[in-house]
């Protein structure tokens, strides 16, 4: 098995300090307990995505996003950093909000998970996927289904109580604000910058106009 | 319906999670994955290097180091620039941190990313230059700009004018290092089967990007196709053929199979250019009533010698304002950096940034308005080329932003306006940006039955091509949009100059039309008509069997008379509020006016977005962005997304956009100029501009960061 220990900074940035003072090498930490041999390790797991139950023979270090996207080719849930800074990849699981970048596929046997893929098709758009669209909350689309799936999911934590570093009265019903809006999408970096129109999508939605 | 704000054509696709970018294109079939493993030092030479470990690990079946990589064509300047020719682990020299040493395939990414780590280096480490301010004296102007323009103009006698006074400006500004960071990692999918190389490909030029992959594998353009269906943003960042499409592709041939590789985030930073840091003098002489007599703006940018990009930031000044004596130059500094490359808003982002501040320090030193100071020093000439400046809107853009905004309840002295522990002010700054034409084809076909198909090269980055594509077309032929299928951005459609410098939406929509004009007089001779009418076009199967087509073309600028005979640009003026926490220096955007004149739109919801998500990257620059380079060893200190930071939901309120009803003939027959790039047009100074009027602490050094402010900042109140 490939017991190689990974770092999202690995090898592509190693510490400077070390290059400078042993003329050593990033790859030396990283070797970990690898010895030489060919077999790889695979791991079976049940995805139940969109409902329907996927079995998937993978590489224990694959993770939720990359099981989705190269196992299961629902490739809607998007890879813009790996390393849970960007939000691109968010999904639900058992209806919260996660990261599908910081979590392994292993460690979903029986989750329910849904992806942009299952909150609607092009001619059954979910409510929220439409207002996008009518709102032009999106440009390039890379972001997009983060974007969609976290904001879907911040209208049930806001219905529902949770609090974010915002909310002012912690003993009230949370409102339905703007400010609590932005904060609480404030993990999906939109590079186009869409964001302006993605919060009238949201609110759109919230307020249950078309 | 041209002009008509409708929705994306691509929207359900992408809202859905079935627009396809390059790395998921399934066409290919099961792709090996491919991982770069980057040098850990920014100069020097690899002393050793050993693959065994690598090569014999799980599921690897290729590790390309410099050693046995294939033989490639070699860089070569061409000033197309896009086109130019990238080969990969050439020599065991490293010119900069994160280089590509080894390049491991494996049946897994996960395979690939444990393997490549495996690849042992040793490193002969030299001592490197790899910061600007220590290296500034050793700068060298440059004749002309990488974009062709020359690097130096000079009327008058600018050190007169200063002498002459009666108000001087002369400040120093430095703007930092920018990445472009679209969402979508840089990504090939390579497939090499029967002598052909299909590459599906996160680029904005497709043609330009065809011909260096052709010329760097040592293949004719013809054996290359290029497709890149859907883009995840570009900002520049994928104009240039980079690191990826080229490994990729030798490992497919070598493998024959198909290998994908993405740019992990951190490699977005390390394997693409930078906007380059820059320093800037601005200087500036006024009459007491506000009459420019004198401006002048010298730059000195980081550059890497053997791929020089020399941004264009000092030629803002040279449309802007009318003054007798004026001075604008550019020098380069090179350092052990990679190569810089366009970043959005190439020389009017960190240009106007200083130009526009060092503007606002005038209006200040001489007690004008600073929105009166700029209509003052208004032009219908251009003061350097001496031609019109067609669709001269800047004072339109400035007065309707003035109302709008509500100038005129400005702070008029600065740190006046205290709302509890914040001090509130208000600023502006205009904006312009140079409208450029490249030559771009675009093909036209009605199907006997009707259907009317749209093909062109120019890919939609989240520009809204395909859409606008379907809008011209559906105007020009008299038809609805939902009649029109438009395919984009694969290599055997018509080439154009690409997505990129705000030229996409003018050179697609000037072919586009031709070769639909084309298609009605085909039509029309066939029916015996004069002309064509529009309920003709479901009839073509009467006379055209096999259906028609037609293309059309639009030129480069340099063939194109407008561009002789008059200074062509797009315009735009900003307002901004924002708040300052006393106690911690944070500044807050409270709200933003943009009003901006761009010819004729071509789709009022699309624009307004890009333009609006353009302001955003000025509000970015002002208070967000910057990437820090570690002077010791040449890497980026900050290079991903949680320390580089760009604006997220939490920092930008509502921002006002506004487009003027405009329509510039003599831009082209239709009218349209471009957008993408307006919005970050003078943004950031209208930012930096409010911040200097709520508190009165002016930072010449961007970003305007915490650090920069607190000093500067009066006490607390203490509670009643």
């Amino acid at each position: 098995m490939a017991s190689v220990h990974t770092e999202t900074n690995g090898p592509e940035q190693p510490t400077p300090g070390a290059a400078e003072s042993s003329l050593t090498v990033a790859g030396e930490e990283l070797r970990g307990t690898s010895s030489p041999k060919q077999e790889a390790n695979r791991h079976s797991v049940q995805l139940r995505v969109n409902t329907q139950l996927h079995a998937v023979d993978l590489d224990p270090r694959t993770t939720l996003l990359d099981a989705l996207r190269e196992h299961l080719h629902l490739t809607g849930s998007k890879k813009g950093c790996d390393q849970g800074q960007c939000g691109a990849c968010t999904v639900l699981v058992n209806g919260r909000r996660i990261n599908s970048c910081l979590t392994l596929a292993v460690m979903h046997e029986s989750d329910a998970i849904t992806t942009v893929e299952g909150l609607g098709t092009p001619d059954r758009m979910h409510p929220m996927q439409a207002a996008f669209v009518e709102h032009d909350g999106f440009q390039c689309g890379y972001c997009t289904p983060g974007q969609i799936c976290s904001a879907v999911a911040v209208l049930d934590e806001i219905a529902s109580g949770v609090p974010s570093h915002v909310t002012v009265d912690l003993a009230r019903p949370i409102a339905l604000s703007e400010t609590e809006i932005r904060e609480r999408m404030s993990g999906n970096i939109c590079r186009c910058a869409a964001y302006p129109n993605i919060i009238e999508a949201i609110r759109t939605v919230a307020g249950g106009r078309p | 319906m041209i002009g008509a704000g409708i929705n994306r054509i691509d929207g359900p696709l992408k809202v859905t999670g079935r627009a396809v970018y390059s790395y998921e294109r399934q066409d290919a079939g099961q792709p090996f994955y491919g991982f770069i493993r980057g040098a850990a030092i920014g100069k020097g030479k690899i002393a050793a290097i050993d693959t065994a470990e690598a090569e014999s690990a799980p599921g690897v079946r290729l590790v390309l180091t410099h050693r046995n990589a294939p033989k490639q064509g070699a860089f070569v300047n061409k000033p197309t620039i896009f086109d130019r020719p990238h080969p990969q682990l050439t020599t065991d020299r490293i010119e900069y941190f994160g280089e590509p040493v080894a390049f491991v395939v494996a049946d897994t990414f996960e395979q690939a990313r444990a393997a490549a780590a495996l690849v042992n280096l040793t490193y002969g480490r030299e001592d490197g230059a790899f910061d600007l301010a220590n290296h500034a004296d050793q700068a060298e102007p440059q004749a002309t700009l990488s974009i062709g323009l020359p690097g130096e103009t000079r009327f008058g006698d600018l050190e007169a004018a200063m002498s002459a006074g009666p108000v001087t400006i002369d400040q120093t500004y430095t703007t930092p290092y920018h990445f472009s960071q679209p969402m979508e990692p840089h990504a090939c999918l390579a497939d090499w089967r029967d002598d052909h190389l299909t590459v599906y490909l996160a680029t904005q030029t497709v043609a330009q990007n065809r011909i260096a992959l052709a010329e760097t594998l040592g293949l004719a353009a013809d054996q290359v196709t290029v497709d890149a269906a859907f883009v995840g943003g570009g900002f520049g960042s994928k104009l240039y053929l980079h690191a990826e499409a080229v490994l990729a592709a030798l490992a497919a041939r070598k493998l024959a199979n198909p290998v994908k590789v993405a740019l992990t985030r951190r490699q977005v930073f390390t394997l693409t250019g930078h906007r380059p840091e820059m320093i800037h003098r601005v200087r500036l002489a006024a009459t007491l009533d506000g009459q420019l007599t004198g401006l002048g703006h010298d730059v000195n940018l980081q550059a890497a010698v053997a791929e020089p990009w020399i941004e264009q930031a000092a030629t803002v000044a040279r449309s802007l304002y009318a003054a007798p004596n004026r001075l604008t130059r550019h020098s380069i500094t090179n350092l052990d950096l990679k190569a810089a490359e366009a970043v959005r808003g190439p020389g009017e982002l960190p240009g106007l940034l200083a130009f526009e501040t060092a503007m606002d320090e005038l209006a200040y030193a001489l007690d004008i308005d600073p929105v009166e100071l700029r209509l003052k020093n208004d032009t219908a000439i251009d003061p350097e080329l001496g031609v019109p400046l067609n669709g001269r809107r800047l004072a339109d853009c400035l007065r309707e932003g003035a109302k709008r905004f509500g100038w005129d309840r400005r702070p008029k002295t600065p740190g006046s306006r205290r709302e509890g522990d914040h001090l509130v002010g208000y600023g502006m700054a205009a904006g312009i940006r140079m409208h450029f034409q490249g030559p771009t084809g675009a093909i036209v076909r009605i199907e006997p039955d009707g259907r009317v198909i749209v093909r062109s090269d120019t890919p939609d980055i989240g520009t809204g091509t395909y859409t606008i594509a379907a809008q011209i077309a559906a105007e020009s032929l008299g038809i609805g949009v939902d009649q029109v299928t438009v395919q984009l951005a694969h290599s055997d459609f018509p080439p154009s100059a690409g997505a990129g410098g705000s030229w996409g939406a003018s050179n697609l929509s000037i072919a586009l039309d031709r070769a639909c004009q084309q298609i009605r007089n085909r039509i029309a001779e066939a029916a015996g008509l004069g002309a064509t009418p529009n309920d003709i076009l479901a009839d073509v199967g009467r006379w055209f069997p096999e259906g028609v087509e037609a293309t059309g073309q639009t030129i480069g600028q340099a063939d194109d008379p407008n561009f002789k005979n008059y200074s062509q640009n797009t315009y735009g003026a900003a307002f901004a509020e924002v708040a300052v926490d006393i106690a911690t220096g944070e500044v807050r955007l409270r709200r933003m006016t943009g009003v901006f004149a761009a010819g004729r739109i071509v789709n009022a919801k699309t624009a307004r977005s890009q333009l609006m998500g353009g302001m955003i990257w000025g509000v970015s620059s002002a208070l967000h962005e910057a990437a820090h380079v570690d002077p010791r060893y040449g890497n980026w200190v900050n290079g991903d997304l949680a320390e580089y930071l760009m604006p997220v939901h939490a920092d930008i309120p509502a921002i006002e956009t506004v487009l003027l009803d405009d329509y510039d003939e003599h831009a082209n027959h239709l009218g349209i100029k471009g957008v993408g790039e307006l919005g970050v047009c003078g943004t950031g100074a209208a930012v930096s501009n409010a911040v200097f009027n709520a508190t009165g602490i002016r930072v010449r050094d961007f970003p305007i960061t915490l650090s920069k402010l607190l000093s500067g900042l009066p006490p607390m109140r203490t509670a009643a």
